[in-house]
Protein backbone atom coordinates (compact mmCIF):
# COMPACT_ATOMS: atom_id res chain seq x y z
CA UNK A 1 0.00 0.00 0.00
CA UNK A 2 2.37 2.75 1.15
CA UNK A 3 5.77 3.43 -0.83
CA UNK A 4 6.98 5.15 2.50
CA UNK A 5 10.33 3.78 4.22
CA UNK A 6 8.50 3.40 7.77
CA UNK A 7 11.28 3.03 10.27
CA UNK A 8 8.91 2.91 13.40
CA UNK A 9 5.46 2.22 14.30
CA UNK A 10 3.38 3.31 17.47
CA UNK A 11 0.43 1.97 17.75
CA UNK A 12 -1.60 4.26 20.58
CA UNK A 13 -4.97 2.75 19.69
CA UNK A 14 -7.13 3.05 22.90
CA UNK A 15 -4.50 5.00 24.80
CA UNK A 16 -6.00 8.46 25.96
CA UNK A 17 -4.21 11.74 25.84
CA UNK A 18 -1.52 12.38 26.68
CA UNK A 19 -0.30 9.05 25.55
CA UNK A 20 -0.07 9.01 21.92
CA UNK A 21 2.00 11.76 22.35
CA UNK A 22 4.31 11.17 24.61
CA UNK A 23 4.66 7.19 23.18
CA UNK A 24 5.43 9.01 19.68
CA UNK A 25 7.88 11.33 20.99
CA UNK A 26 10.04 8.66 23.22
CA UNK A 27 9.51 6.57 19.45
CA UNK A 28 11.22 9.31 17.93
CA UNK A 29 13.50 10.10 20.04
CA UNK A 30 15.92 6.92 18.81
CA UNK A 31 15.32 7.77 15.20
CA UNK A 32 17.79 9.49 12.86
CA UNK A 33 16.78 12.74 10.91
CA UNK A 34 14.54 11.90 8.21
CA UNK A 35 13.53 8.59 9.81
CA UNK A 36 9.38 8.04 8.96
CA UNK A 37 7.38 7.07 12.11
CA UNK A 38 3.61 5.46 11.72
CA UNK A 39 1.27 6.16 14.36
CA UNK A 40 -2.15 4.65 14.59
CA UNK A 41 -4.35 6.47 17.28
CA UNK A 42 -8.38 6.85 17.94
CA UNK A 43 -7.88 9.62 20.73
CA UNK A 44 -10.21 12.43 18.35
CA UNK A 45 -8.34 14.52 20.09
CA UNK A 46 -5.15 13.43 18.29
CA UNK A 47 -5.65 15.82 15.32
CA UNK A 48 -4.90 18.87 16.73
CA UNK A 49 -2.74 17.39 19.46
CA UNK A 50 -0.25 16.02 16.79
CA UNK A 51 -0.52 19.14 14.86
CA UNK A 52 0.87 21.38 17.85
CA UNK A 53 3.66 18.46 18.56
CA UNK A 54 4.69 18.84 15.01
CA UNK A 55 4.64 22.47 15.22
CA UNK A 56 6.92 22.35 18.06
CA UNK A 57 9.01 20.06 17.80
CA UNK A 58 9.63 20.48 14.12
CA UNK A 59 8.68 17.22 13.56
CA UNK A 60 6.91 17.22 9.88
CA UNK A 61 3.29 15.11 9.42
CA UNK A 62 4.18 13.62 6.06
CA UNK A 63 0.62 11.86 6.13
CA UNK A 64 -2.29 11.94 7.92
CA UNK A 65 -5.90 10.35 7.54
CA UNK A 66 -8.70 9.11 9.38
CA UNK A 67 -10.24 5.58 8.36
CA UNK A 68 -13.58 4.11 10.71
CA UNK A 69 -12.11 5.88 13.50
CA UNK A 70 -8.74 5.26 13.77
CA UNK A 71 -6.06 7.85 13.05
CA UNK A 72 -2.83 7.36 10.82
CA UNK A 73 -0.28 9.98 11.09
CA UNK A 74 3.22 9.62 9.53
CA UNK A 75 5.81 11.66 10.66
CA UNK A 76 9.07 12.76 9.43
CA UNK A 77 11.84 13.40 12.74
CA UNK A 78 13.37 16.48 11.64
CA UNK B 1 36.92 52.94 9.02
CA UNK B 2 34.38 51.95 5.84
CA UNK B 3 30.77 52.52 6.45
CA UNK B 4 28.36 51.09 4.57
CA UNK B 5 27.25 54.04 3.30
CA UNK B 6 30.39 54.97 1.71
CA UNK B 7 30.59 50.93 -0.20
CA UNK B 8 27.46 50.70 -0.72
CA UNK B 9 27.88 47.43 -2.79
CA UNK B 10 29.12 46.05 0.50
CA UNK B 11 25.86 46.24 2.04
CA UNK B 12 24.99 42.47 1.04
CA UNK B 13 27.38 41.01 1.08
CA UNK B 14 27.06 37.81 3.01
CA UNK B 15 30.30 38.54 5.74
CA UNK B 16 28.81 42.43 6.43
CA UNK B 17 25.38 40.14 7.88
CA UNK B 18 24.93 38.60 10.92
CA UNK B 19 24.52 34.74 10.91
CA UNK B 20 20.85 33.98 9.63
CA UNK B 21 19.23 31.70 12.06
CA UNK B 22 17.22 29.39 9.82
CA UNK B 23 13.26 29.35 10.29
CA UNK B 24 13.21 25.61 11.94
CA UNK B 25 15.42 26.57 14.50
CA UNK B 26 12.94 29.17 15.90
CA UNK B 27 10.56 26.54 15.89
CA UNK B 28 12.81 24.23 17.04
CA UNK B 29 13.32 26.12 20.39
CA UNK B 30 9.89 26.37 22.11
CA UNK B 31 9.27 28.52 25.62
CA UNK B 32 10.30 26.69 28.49
CA UNK B 33 8.04 25.74 30.60
CA UNK B 34 8.29 25.34 34.50
CA UNK B 35 5.34 23.86 36.95
CA UNK B 36 5.39 24.50 40.66
CA UNK B 37 3.82 21.62 41.67
CA UNK B 38 2.33 22.93 45.01
CA UNK B 39 -0.70 21.18 46.52
CA UNK B 40 0.52 17.15 46.32
CA UNK B 41 -3.48 16.09 46.15
CA UNK B 42 -4.10 13.37 43.41
CA UNK B 43 -6.13 15.44 40.77
CA UNK B 44 -3.60 17.99 40.49
CA UNK B 45 -0.69 15.84 40.80
CA UNK B 46 -2.40 14.08 37.59
CA UNK B 47 -2.63 17.50 36.07
CA UNK B 48 1.27 18.27 36.97
CA UNK B 49 2.22 14.77 35.17
CA UNK B 50 0.00 14.76 32.04
CA UNK B 51 0.87 18.38 31.65
CA UNK B 52 4.84 18.03 32.51
CA UNK B 53 5.00 14.79 30.51
CA UNK B 54 3.24 16.59 27.33
CA UNK B 55 5.81 19.96 27.42
CA UNK B 56 8.49 17.26 27.65
CA UNK B 57 7.34 15.13 24.59
CA UNK B 58 6.66 18.30 22.97
CA UNK B 59 10.53 19.42 23.19
CA UNK B 60 10.32 22.12 25.55
CA UNK B 61 12.88 22.59 28.12
CA UNK B 62 10.22 21.66 30.61
CA UNK B 63 11.18 21.83 34.82
CA UNK B 64 8.67 20.98 38.26
CA UNK B 65 9.55 22.94 41.20
CA UNK B 66 8.14 20.22 43.84
CA UNK B 67 7.46 22.18 47.32
CA UNK B 68 5.19 21.98 50.19
CA UNK B 69 2.21 19.24 49.89
CA UNK B 70 3.73 18.75 46.29
CA UNK B 71 6.72 17.07 47.70
CA UNK B 72 5.36 14.61 49.46
CA UNK B 73 4.34 13.02 45.88
CA UNK B 74 8.04 12.23 45.65
CA UNK B 75 8.50 10.61 47.91
CA UNK B 76 9.81 6.88 47.71
CA UNK B 77 6.23 5.09 47.24
CA UNK B 78 7.36 1.79 49.84
CA UNK B 79 8.90 4.87 52.49
CA UNK B 80 5.81 4.81 54.85
CA UNK B 81 7.20 7.27 57.78
CA UNK B 82 9.65 10.02 57.22
CA UNK B 83 11.56 12.39 59.34
CA UNK B 84 13.37 13.35 61.94
CA UNK B 85 11.74 14.46 65.00
CA UNK B 86 8.23 12.95 66.23
CA UNK B 87 6.18 16.10 64.79
CA UNK B 88 7.65 15.01 60.90
CA UNK B 89 7.36 11.39 61.52
CA UNK B 90 3.42 12.13 63.06
CA UNK B 91 2.79 14.26 59.67
CA UNK B 92 4.19 11.43 57.48
CA UNK B 93 2.04 9.04 59.91
CA UNK B 94 -1.45 11.03 58.96
CA UNK B 95 -0.81 11.62 55.63
CA UNK B 96 0.97 8.63 53.54
CA UNK B 97 3.82 10.25 51.26
CA UNK B 98 4.94 8.90 47.77
CA UNK B 99 3.03 9.53 44.40
CA UNK B 100 0.66 5.80 44.30
CA UNK B 101 -0.61 7.40 48.09
CA UNK B 102 -2.07 10.69 46.89
CA UNK B 103 -5.59 11.96 48.40
CA UNK B 104 -8.53 13.52 46.20
CA UNK B 105 -9.44 17.31 47.31
CA UNK B 106 -12.77 16.09 46.87
CA UNK B 107 -14.97 12.96 47.30
CA UNK B 108 -11.75 11.29 48.68
CA UNK B 109 -13.98 8.48 50.72
CA UNK B 110 -11.40 6.91 52.95
CA UNK B 111 -9.59 6.13 49.89
CA UNK B 112 -12.74 4.92 47.39
CA UNK B 113 -12.76 7.58 46.01
CA UNK B 114 -9.00 7.40 44.25
CA UNK B 115 -9.73 3.31 43.88
CA UNK B 116 -12.75 4.02 41.74
CA UNK B 117 -10.64 6.96 39.49
CA UNK B 118 -7.73 4.25 39.23
CA UNK B 119 -10.34 1.58 38.15
CA UNK B 120 -11.76 4.68 35.58
CA UNK B 121 -8.11 5.10 34.70
CA UNK B 122 -7.34 1.18 33.65
CA UNK B 123 -10.29 0.78 31.93
CA UNK B 124 -10.12 4.31 29.71
CA UNK B 125 -6.43 3.83 28.93
CA UNK B 126 -5.29 6.61 30.92
CA UNK B 127 -1.77 6.87 31.99
CA UNK B 128 -1.17 6.82 36.24
CA UNK B 129 0.34 9.56 37.68
CA UNK B 130 3.35 7.17 38.53
CA UNK B 131 3.80 6.24 34.68
CA UNK B 132 3.22 9.36 33.43
CA UNK B 133 6.27 10.47 35.98
CA UNK B 134 8.24 7.81 34.57
CA UNK B 135 7.46 8.92 30.76
CA UNK B 136 8.08 12.76 31.90
CA UNK B 137 11.88 11.24 33.45
CA UNK B 138 12.57 10.02 30.23
CA UNK B 139 11.47 13.08 27.81
CA UNK B 140 13.96 15.11 30.19
CA UNK B 141 11.99 17.02 32.15
CA UNK B 142 13.62 17.98 35.30
CA UNK B 143 12.24 17.74 38.84
CA UNK B 144 13.19 19.98 41.79
CA UNK B 145 13.00 19.64 44.92
CA UNK B 146 12.24 22.48 47.35
CA UNK B 147 15.11 22.38 50.04
CA UNK B 148 13.22 24.49 52.40
CA UNK B 149 10.48 21.85 52.40
CA UNK B 150 12.52 18.52 52.53
CA UNK B 151 14.23 20.47 55.75
CA UNK B 152 10.71 21.37 56.95
CA UNK B 153 9.67 17.47 56.68
CA UNK B 154 12.92 16.27 57.90
CA UNK B 155 13.20 14.27 54.08
CA UNK B 156 16.83 13.34 53.16
CA UNK B 157 17.85 12.57 48.86
CA UNK B 158 17.31 8.96 49.79
CA UNK B 159 13.75 9.62 50.94
CA UNK B 160 13.11 10.73 47.66
CA UNK B 161 12.36 8.98 44.08
CA UNK B 162 15.39 8.29 41.95
CA UNK B 163 15.81 10.71 39.15
CA UNK B 164 15.36 14.13 41.13
CA UNK B 165 17.32 16.89 40.52
CA UNK B 166 19.36 19.25 43.04
CA UNK B 167 17.29 20.64 46.17
CA UNK B 168 16.97 24.81 44.77
CA UNK B 169 14.64 27.84 46.36
CA UNK B 170 12.18 30.47 45.51
CA UNK B 171 15.00 32.46 43.97
CA UNK B 172 15.92 29.94 41.51
CA UNK B 173 12.14 29.19 40.15
CA UNK B 174 11.61 32.97 39.61
CA UNK B 175 15.02 33.93 38.20
CA UNK B 176 13.40 31.16 35.79
CA UNK B 177 10.34 33.02 35.41
CA UNK B 178 12.61 36.21 34.73
CA UNK B 179 14.13 34.34 31.79
CA UNK B 180 11.10 33.70 29.94
CA UNK B 181 9.84 30.30 31.47
CA UNK B 182 5.53 29.45 30.98
CA UNK B 183 4.72 29.25 34.72
CA UNK B 184 1.76 26.75 36.15
CA UNK B 185 0.93 26.75 39.90
CA UNK B 186 -0.42 23.87 40.35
Amino acid sequence: MSVLDIKEHVDARGLSCPLPIVRTAQAVKGLASGDLVEVLATDPGSLKDFAAWSKSTGNEIVEQGEDGGVYRFVLRRK
Amino acid sequence: MTTLAEKPDMAFAPAAEPMPVPEHEHEARPRDILIIDYSGELEKTWATMILASTAGAMGAKTRVFVTFWGLQTFVKDERRITGQNWMQKMMSFMQRPGISHRKLSKMNFLGMGPWMMGKLAKQYNVASPKELLEAAQLMGVEFMPCQMTMDMYGLTRDDLVEGMGEPVGAATVIGLMQDGAAPLFI
